[in-house]
Parts: structure tokens; sequence; C-alpha cells
């Protein structure tokens, strides 16, 4: 643990800060009062079984309708997230990769993709790219992913694969160049060698500026994104948090002996 | 995508009650009496100098309307019509014979500009972006033929239609021009027993467009034109007849917009297209009337009959329509595919929202041979709105090889508007082949949240799935209707979720 707060300097101000989160979802309460800190340049994991909350926090991490914050609080940058629309901290520079994308039937991924990013720049008072800037800057992004140029003049997501869909997230997280990414449940649906690739996209982001909270069930994923930090998360609670040996010993174990801590 | 950031920004500084085009002009104007008898007709066809065959036409067509009934199975309410009522007649008040742009009203040109419409001969279009992977547009041209409520007040680029031997003006002034054109063709498509709607139309109407375009003509630009209501209580009745002569083309815009009023205002057209052999015509609609306010007071009752025949072999009708105003829609454009091997298509767009009503739709009669059809149809429904989409697709005994295609969309937005599929499909010969198909989703709020994750407001996100659903119809208009409709669609559509 001493090599733990080390690595969470405390005079150095943190990039993502939950305190003591508590989240209701109608009338029942799924996080009990959570606490997280993440630091510039930082991978964290975020291990648990089903239902354990970690897709809930990812969720209200990105402002997400539906959830009730009945207490606590989470501070982006020291400012207080919770207190920002969702499409403002998108503008901040939180991005959630999620597990199930979604599909939007006619209207290209270009388009998409430059409708965004000129929102979030006018959010933050940045001048509106021009289309041609665009293209350019989204093909040269695509290419340093290794993904194919035809992806991004098709609909949204509409009939990829579950690894091009993956793929895309990554895109768009290249492109928005976000502080804090989220990415729940890379792992899902993929393949070994659509996990690779998708983690490759995921290694060439790393930055000693950008955080990334990876939430994952399997300790698989993080053989290719090595965390710093692995938190085990047990009924609405982190009940565990180590270095990247934790995960190891969680795929020997199972969740089972968290269960009483929780 | 820029477009649709302008949307955006365009419906940002709207206000929700006041509909950008609701204002009115302040000129002096020519009206008939109110209400409706012989003598109103009388005056509407002294009012036009027409010859005595054009008033005895009208006059058949009032006696045949007496005996009619309104028509009650459209799935839209409204309150009954007092047609004792209305004003059938209003013209702007011409100090003179107007020979050239620079006479009209400063008033009229200055409700033009407002509405952003080139009237002047700035009508070749440029600096307009095309989307990524669009058509590239570059000198296209318009010719506008301006309607101010009831009477062609200009039209542009004659000389260069005059060239090409293309008849474009008023109807007005083609039957006493070139009455032998028209009396050889109007009500030849729309008979004036036609329909309740319709044959008011043929006893009243003022005045509309007529287009002819002899053998083996290309039109050489896109003829257009935007239609206005700008008289208290004064019911509209266009009437336009298209005609495209053996093995030519012709591209027809129109649009429309009218000013807010609480009082119900009734539209009832008629327009009406011919194509002989090998001929084209392609009829683009925007319709934009006022759709009545925040509580559903006032608004536009469209009764509108629209119908093409492709008389000749290989001829071909396309119409393609974004419908966004009036608070009742009533409106089937329709082809008549009587020539062997000729084909019609239907693309529309519906959008209803507040307390709109819209019941519209096509219709596909195939009469000759290998005759083929194509609908696709878009509703959106938000709001309190009712959307309907009805539609006939029937093949005659000696049609043999017809061939349909149907697709029908609906998107609802909210849970307290409703979106509903009446098709009739009557094959009376077994070698026809159908085709539909039919869906309705909803805008989910995951699809919402991944947008607006990726930093879109909730009206930008709105925009862009309701842009992509509509797609595959933006796509058949013309490049600047695109954009136009593209942005109706969007303002259309403002403050319809959360």
């Amino acid at each position: 643990m001493r090599a733990l707060r080390m690595m969470l300097r405390k005079n150095q101000m943190s990039l993502l800060e939950v305190k003591d989160l508590k989240v209701r979802v109608e009338e029942r309460e799924i996080l009990h009062g959570l606490s997280l800190t993440v630091n510039p340049g930082q991978v964290h994991a975020i291990m648990g079984p089903n239902g354990s909350g970690k897709s809930t926090l990812s969720h209200v991490i990105a402002g997400k309708p539906g959830y009730e914050v009945t207490g606590g609080q989470i501070l982006f940058k020291g400012e207080d997230l919770l207190e920002m629309a969702p499409n403002e901290r998108a503008a901040k520079g939180v991005f959630l990769a999620f597990q199930y994308p979604v599909e939007i039937p006619g209207v290209t991924t270009w388009n998409f993709l430059h409708a965004a990013l000129n929102a979030q720049r006018k959010a933050r008072g940045e001048d509106e790219i021009s289309s041609p800037a665009f293209l350019k800057k989204v093909r040269e992004v695509a290419k340093s992913l290794n993904i194919p140029q035809d992806m991004l003049k098709r609909g949204v997501n509409v009939g990829f694969s579950g690894g091009e869909k993956k793929r895309n997230e990554i895109l768009q997280m290249a492109l928005f160049e976000p502080a804090v990414c989220i990415l729940d449940e890379m792992d899902s649906g993929l393949d070994i060698d659509a996990l690779r690739i998708a983690a490759d996209g995921v290694n060439a982001l790393r930055s000693p500026e950008r955080a990334m909270v990876v939430i994952t069930h399997y300790q698989r994923l993080l053989n290719y994104i090595v965390p710093d930090v692995v938190h085990v998360m047990s009924k609405g609670r982190v009940v565990k948090s180590g270095g990247k040996e934790l995960a190891l010993e969680l795929e020997e174990s199972g969740y089972a002996q968290f269960e009483d801590a929780a | 995508m820029p477009a649709v950031q302008e949307t955006v920004e365009r419906v940002r500084r709207i206000d929700v009650d006041q509909y950008r085009y609701g204002f009115e002009t302040q000129i002096e104007s020519d009206k008939a009496p109110k209400g409706l008898s012989e003598d109103t007709v009388r005056f509407i066809s002294a009012k036009k100098n027409e010859p005595a065959w054009m008033l005895e036409w009208r006059l058949e067509a009032y006696r045949r309307w007496l005996t009619m009934t309104e028509p009650t199975w459209a799935r839209v309410d409204y309150p009954k019509i007092d047609y004792q009522d209305i004003y059938y007649y209003a013209a702007p008040k011409p100090k003179k014979t107007l020979s050239s742009i620079d006479e009209i009203d400063p008033e009229i040109l200055k409700t033009y500009e407002k509405l952003g419409i080139p009237l002047r001969e700035v009508a070749i279009l440029e600096g307009v972006e095309p989307p990524p992977g669009g058509p590239q547009t570059p000198n296209r041209k318009i010719a506008v033929d301006a309607v101010f409520d009831s009477v062609s007040v200009a039209t542009t680029f004659q000389k260069e239609l005059k060239a090409a031997g293309v008849i474009f003006m008023p109807i007005s002034e083609a039957i006493r021009e070139h009455p032998e054109l028209v009396q050889k063709y109007l009500g030849t498509v729309v008979p004036t027993s036609d329909n309740y709607f319709a044959t008011l139309n043929s006893a009243v109407f003022s005045d509309g467009s007529f287009v002819y375009v002899p053998p083996g003509v290309r039109c050489p630009m896109e003829l257009s034109t935007y239609f206005r209501i700008n008289e208290r209580n004064t019911g509209q009745f266009e009437r336009t007849l298209i005609i495209a002569d053996k093995g030519s083309y012709v591209s027809y815009l129109e649009g429309c917009t009218a000013p807010q009023r609480d009082e119900n205002q009734l539209h009832a057209a008629v327009v009406e297209l011919v194509t002989l052999d090998d001929a084209e015509i392609k009829y683009s609609t925007v319709q934009n009337w006022y759709p009545g306010n925040s509580e559903g007071k006032g608004g536009i009752y469209n009764f509108v009959t629209k119908r093409g025949d492709c008389r000749g072999r290989n001829s071909k009708i396309s119409w393609t329509q974004v419908e966004t105003g009036s608070a009742i829609t009533w409106k089937y454009p329709s082809c008549i595919l009587r020539g062997d091997n000729s084909s019609g298509e239907f693309y529309s767009i519906a959008i209803s929202n507040g307390f709109q009503q819209v019941d519209s739709g096509t219709k596909m009669i195939h009469l000759g041979k290998n005759t083929s059809s194509r609908i696709i149809s878009k509703g959106i429904a938000a709001g309190k709105s009712q959307n309907t989409y009805r539609g006939l697709v029937s093949a005659h005994r000696k049609a043999t090889g017809a061939r349909n295609y149907t697709a029908c969309d609906s998107l609802l937005i909210g849970d307290k508007c409703g979106a509903h599929t009446v098709p009739y499909v009557e094959a009376k010969n077994s070698s026809a082949t159908f085709e539909h198909e039919a869906t309705t989703s909803k805008i989910s709020e995951d699809v919402l949240f991944y947008c607006i994750q990726r930093g879109l407001s909730q009206e930008e996100a709105v925009g862009l799935v309701v842009n992509g659903f509509v797609k595959d119809v933006l796509q058949q208009l013309p490049m600047e209707f695109a954009v136009e409709a593209q942005k109706l669609i969007s303002i259309s559509l403002e403050g319809s979720v959360g």
C-alpha cells in the first residue's frame, strides 16, 4: 500500500476524483460510497463481478440520465463534474468508450465525428474546423490506428463487426484527445485478435497528460493494456486496490473472497 | 457537417412560438366579396380577362361542386369549414402592367428578401457547399415564377427559356396566350369532377404556373415557384399545369411559406403533370405552411390534389416532397402509369410536430405494360401530432409486368404522437410484382446519450439522427433545396425532445 500511496502523490492535483459517491437507480442504491482518485498519466483498472456497479460508475461519470446521485462528489480537474451537462463534460475532456456503441443509420461516421468535434470545440470557445481540414485530420488519425478509410464513409457503426465498433470508439478517442478515457468492458464481444488490435490502439493513446479507467470482468484485457493501479469492486464499493499483480491474483482466486468484504 | 451546424444555429435563434415567416406585408389588395357563388366565379374570371370557354369550364366545376360533399375518410380532424366565410380572390393592386422586376412593389420584394428567395437574377447560386459525396452543382440556375398571394408578379429568366422554346408563365397568362395548349391538357389529369377540393379549385383557382417543354428539349434550368399566402381569410387556390412533350425533361421546384395567423386558412391546390413519350418531369416540393401555434391554434388547412400522367411510352414522373408545415395536410401526389415501360417515383418526408395532422401518401396506378414504381416514405411524428401514410398501388388487368417497391418508415419522437401506415395494394393480374416494407422506430435514449457524450447537444443529436433517417429522400432533392429542407426539418422539430 505504501507504493500505491506514493503513486497517488497527494501534492499533485488529481485529474479525476470520486469521493464517497452514492448512486441510486429507481430507489435502489447501487453505489454505496465509492472513492477513486486518478492522476494524469495513470491507467486504472476496475474489476469486479456482474452487478458490482462498474458500469454504473462509468455512466454517472459521463452523465447518463436515469441515475440519482444521493451523496458524494466527482471532481474533474478540481471542478464539480456532476454540475455539468453531459455534452459539457465531453467538451472538457471526459470520454466514455461504450460497451455497446449504438448504430446511427444514414449518418456517415465522417459527418458524425465532424459534428461532434465542432460541438466540442465551440463549447470550449475554439474555432470550428472546416471540412477539408477535418478530413485531413481524421484521415491521419485513422491511418495512425490502421483504421481503413472506408469505415469513415459508412453509417456510424451500421453493419460494423464487434471489433470495428470498438475501433471506431478508439478512433474517436484519438480524435477528441480527451483528458480522461473510461473504457467500459472494451473486451466484450471481441475475439483475441480483435482484442489485441483494440488494445494496441488504446496503448498508442497513453500519454503523461492522459488518464484511463479500464473497466473489465477479466484479467485477459490487462495483459494487453497494463494498468498502474487495479481496483476490485464488489457490491457498490471499492474493496481492494493494488498494483497490476492484483489482477493476476484475482484471475487465480476469483471474486468470491471479496463478497464478504463488501 | 456545416449544414447541420448552421441548422442548429438557426434553431437556437428562433423563439418557440414565433413562426419565422410569420410577418405580414402591408400592401393594398383587390378582393372578391366574401363567399362563393356563380358571381364569385364570374368575378375571378373577369379579373383574369379570361376567354368565354374558361369561364364556362369554371362554372361547370362550380355547379358540380355544389352536388358534392366534403370527404371524411382521412385521419384528420378539424372544425367544419364555412365556405361562405372565405374570400376566394385577392390580388396585390398593380399600379400598372409590370414589364420588369424593378416595377414590383418594393414591399413585396422586401418580403422575398426576408424569405431569402433569390428573386432578382442572383439565382445563380454560388458558394453552396455540397455535403461530402453529394452532387457538385456549380452555376446551377433557377428561374423563379413568384406567386404573391394569388397573382404572379414576376417571372425571371424568361429570355433564356424562350430561346430553348420552354414556356414558363402564370397560368392566367397561358390561358390567354396559349389557349390551344391549356385547353388540350387542363383537367385531363385531374378532371373537374375528381374530388371535392379539386373541383372547388377548378371553379375558383386564381393563378399558378404553366410549363410547356417542347419535344426533345432539356429545360436549361430548374423552374421554381414560391407560394405565399398574404391576405387574411383568403383561400388559396393554385393551379399548376406542366407538360413535357416527347423526349423532353424538366425539373420543377415548389416551396411555400405563410404568415402567422390565428384563423385557419384553406388551401386547395391542384397540380397536373403530363409526360409524353420518353419525357420526364421531376417535381420537388418543400412545404412549410404555418402549422398553428404551440396550443394547436391557427395553421393552414392544406387539401392538395397532385397527379401526374405518364401518358407516353418510357416516360417518367418523379415526386419528391418535404412536408413540414400546415395544421392539416391532405395530400397524395400520384402517378398514372399509362404508357408502356413508364415509371413513377414518390419520395416523401412528412414531419409533424405540435398538434399537426398529416394524412399523406401516394397512388401508383399501373395501366401500361412493364411499368414500374417506387415509393420511399419517411414519416416523423413529434409532439402531439398524428402522422399517417396512406398509399395505393394498383395494377390493371392489362398491366402485365408491373413492378412496385414500397418502403414506409416512421420515426417517433416522444410518446404523445402517433404514426400510422395504411397501404392499399390491388393487383388484377398475376404478373405484377409488388414489394412492401414498413418500419416504425423511436429515437432511443441510448442513441441520444451516445451523441451527447460525444459533445452534441440534445437538439443537435436529434437533428443528426433525423437527418440520417431522411437521407434517402433528401438525396433526391436538387442541391439547394436539400440544404433548405435540412434546415426546415431541424426547425420543425425544435423543442420536440426533453
